[in-house]
């Protein structure tokens, strides 16, 4: 039942990976800004749950707390910087992006120390669930599945239901026809900017408790939340959730079972030598791969250019 | 460039302060200014090529610190297994690196605009996970290099001085290099194909083989960065390939001047005296370097070089 457990560790961590990819692609696909400092909200998502969670005793207030401070922040966020960067070369909204990253990191240093936070789970949430008969699995990773399942289906029909969800749309297929016809777009950039930092800080935080949490651990997800876009096709929301998915269960499964894989051809150590190497190796090379057969993604959206 | 141009002075001065420059540090024996330019010469090398096909290909690539690694870690590993022979080490760090931008630039570039950035940051990441995962040679915490490459006795890269003019001396070749590649006509279609790709497609021109050599070069010039860089520090560990570090290499090539032949070298200069001046200031440096990089990208057009050449049409 080992694959049954490893499985769903897969599946945990690509819908949390989706959660980070969201935001980005709605960022990227609506206003055509590529933003490296998501990491950062994602981050600051986990310091605050930790620290509200602190003051409130209670995890879910702080979680609940750290969603609304994450989502001001990106607000603001937006409006002081972002607004600026819209209709910039990418090149300059990379390096501008750069800078807020140092920025937010050195912030984070300042304020909590270099050291890393911790944040406990409730009694609740801190067991198993017996899932099949004799298989337990934490319940913390079965309650993030879910909350990621709920938060995907929302976002959809938000997306693809409502009118903002609409406006949304419109907006990833011609942004000037859309400011022509009379929509606020400003107000509509700003609240899509706002959702893509909740849904970042919301990653962030439900990830706080299975890692320590630390400055740059922003970082490395978000490079993956790069790979996951790139795979599923910039702009795409249907494209990041299965390249997510796809990720994650490639990421799990191959660092569990390559070294078993290897150790069928290799001898022992040599074997696991490779098998770290290749294990980090497999995600890009997943990207290689589909690069190779489809340049523009798995779900390419045509309307950009 | 007029001779009475004040850019072309200003060049001209920073060229000779260079050349003079171990004179300066042997009569008052500092160490430590010496030590820091032979980091900044290396670095302006690593961001000289970046300029190659960040500033004149138009190609964004965010994971050039790959290269710097890629010639590092030759060096390293060589000097690990027994074999210090520069003449070994430097023509496998570069083979090397040229050989990772080819399997990452046939990849990368059947893409375009974002979709390449993130591509290339990827592969930078990767390269870094799997430097990381060397157990041999030290994985995360890196490799010492006990004995810098070995010349046979020619030159001696122990001796600072000497250490500096080698750096130097690479350095002001690689630009000659650059300026000779960006006015040949290799170089005029690679800047066709960054105004305009699909006017040189209807030429006839072969866009993605001069893309993909233009990479191969700018890749293996950084490698030769990395293997200076190895000896320089007689250290090498992942670190030095991590993704901020392509972030720092395009800070430098973008503050300095983004397809300017000495923009590179300025902007390194730049950045890295900035970084040395701020760090002693406070802790929290990058706290003010952070928004200061955001200001240089929404205000300051074409960089300190951009700026040198408005001076002159006042």
């Amino acid at each position: 039942m080992l694959l049954l457990e490893q499985f769903l560790n897969g599946l945990q961590f690509g819908l949390l990976l989706f959660l980070l990819a969201a935001g980005l692609t709605l960022v990227f696909g609506i206003m055509d800004l590529v933003n490296l400092a998501h990491g950062s909200l994602y981050m600051l998502g986990a310091y605050f749950a930790a620290t509200f969670a602190a003051w409130t005793g209670s995890f879910l207030f702080g979680a609940a707390l750290a969603l609304v401070a994450t989502l001001i922040v990106g607000m603001i966020l937006e409006i002081i910087v972002f607004q600026r960067l819209y209709g910039r070369d990418h090149l300059d909204q990379v390096l501008g992006t750069f800078g807020l990253i140092l920025f937010f990191n050195e912030l984070v240093r300042l304020i909590w120390g270099p050291g890393g936070l911790t944040l406990s789970l409730p009694s609740w949430l801190s067991g198993a669930v017996q899932i099949l008969p004799g298989v337990y699995y934490p319940a913390y990773r079965l309650a993030i599945i879910a909350v990621a399942l709920a938060v995907a289906l929302m976002l959809y029909v938000i997306v693809m239901r409502t009118r903002v969800g609409m406006l949304i749309r419109a907006g990833a297929s011609n942004r000037e026809m859309i400011g022509a016809l009379g929509i606020n777009i400003n107000l509509l950039f700003t609240l899509v900017f706002g959702l893509g930092a909740a849904l970042a800080g919301l990653a962030g935080l439900m990830q706080a408790p299975i890692l320590t949490v630390q400055i740059g651990m922003g970082e490395n997800i978000l490079i993956l939340a790069f790979v996951v876009i790139v795979i599923g096709g910039i702009g795409s929301i249907r494209g990041a959730f299965a390249a997510a998915v796809l990720i994650g269960l490639v990421d799990t499964l191959g660092r569990i079972f390559l070294p078993d894989l290897l150790r069928l051809v290799l001898s022992g150590t040599a074997a696991s030598s490779a098998a770290r190497a290749l294990s980090s190796m497999l995600i890009y090379l997943t990207m290689a791969i589909v690069l190779v057969v489809r340049p523009e993604g798995l779900f390419p959206t045509t309307s950009q250019r | 460039m007029k001779p009475t141009d004040p850019r072309t002075i200003l060049i001209a001065l920073l060229c000779a302060a260079l050349i003079l420059l171990p004179l300066y540090t042997g009569f008052t024996g500092n160490v430590f200014m010496l030590t820091l330019f032979t980091r900044i010469i290396i670095f302006a090398l690593a961001a000289t090529s970046l300029n190659l096909i960040l500033g004149y290909g138009g190609m964004m690539s965010f994971g050039h610190a790959a290269y710097l690694g890629i010639g590092g870690y030759a060096v390293g590993i060589l000097a690990h297994e027994g074999i210090t022979s520069g003449l070994v080490q430097f023509p496998v760090a570069v083979l090397a690196s040229a050989l990772f931008a080819l399997v990452v630039g046939s990849l990368s570039l059947r893409t375009r605009g974002v979709y390449f950035i993130m591509i290339t940051l990827a592969f930078g990441q990767m390269i870094y996970y799997v430097a990381a995962g060397l157990d041999r040679y030290g994985s995360d915490d890196g490799l010492t290099i006990y004995r810098r490459s070995q010349f046979g006795g020619l030159i001696d890269l122990s001796n600072r001085t000497q250490f500096y003019y080698v750096c130097l001396a690479v350095l002001f070749a690689c630009l000659y290099l650059v300026w000779r590649i960006v006015n040949s006509r290799f170089g005029l279609v690679i800047q066709g194909i960054r105004s305009n790709e699909r006017r040189m497609q209807a030429i006839g021109f072969p866009v993605y083989r001069y893309r993909l050599a233009c990479f191969v070069i700018a890749g293996a010039m950084c490698g030769l960065a990395g293997a200076l860089l190895a000896n320089h520090t007689e250290f090498i560990s992942p670190s030095i390939m991590y993704w901020t570090r392509s972030g720092d290499l395009m800070v430098m090539v973008i503050l300095g001047g983004i397809g300017s032949l000495f923009g590179p070298l300025i902007g390194t200069i730049a950045f890295l005296a900035l970084e040395e001046v701020l760090s002693g200031i406070t802790e929290y440096w990058q706290i003010i370097i952070g928004p200061l990089l955001l200001l240089v990208v929404l205000f300051g057009r074409g960089g300190i070089d951009g700026w040198l050449g408005r001076l002159r049409r006042g």
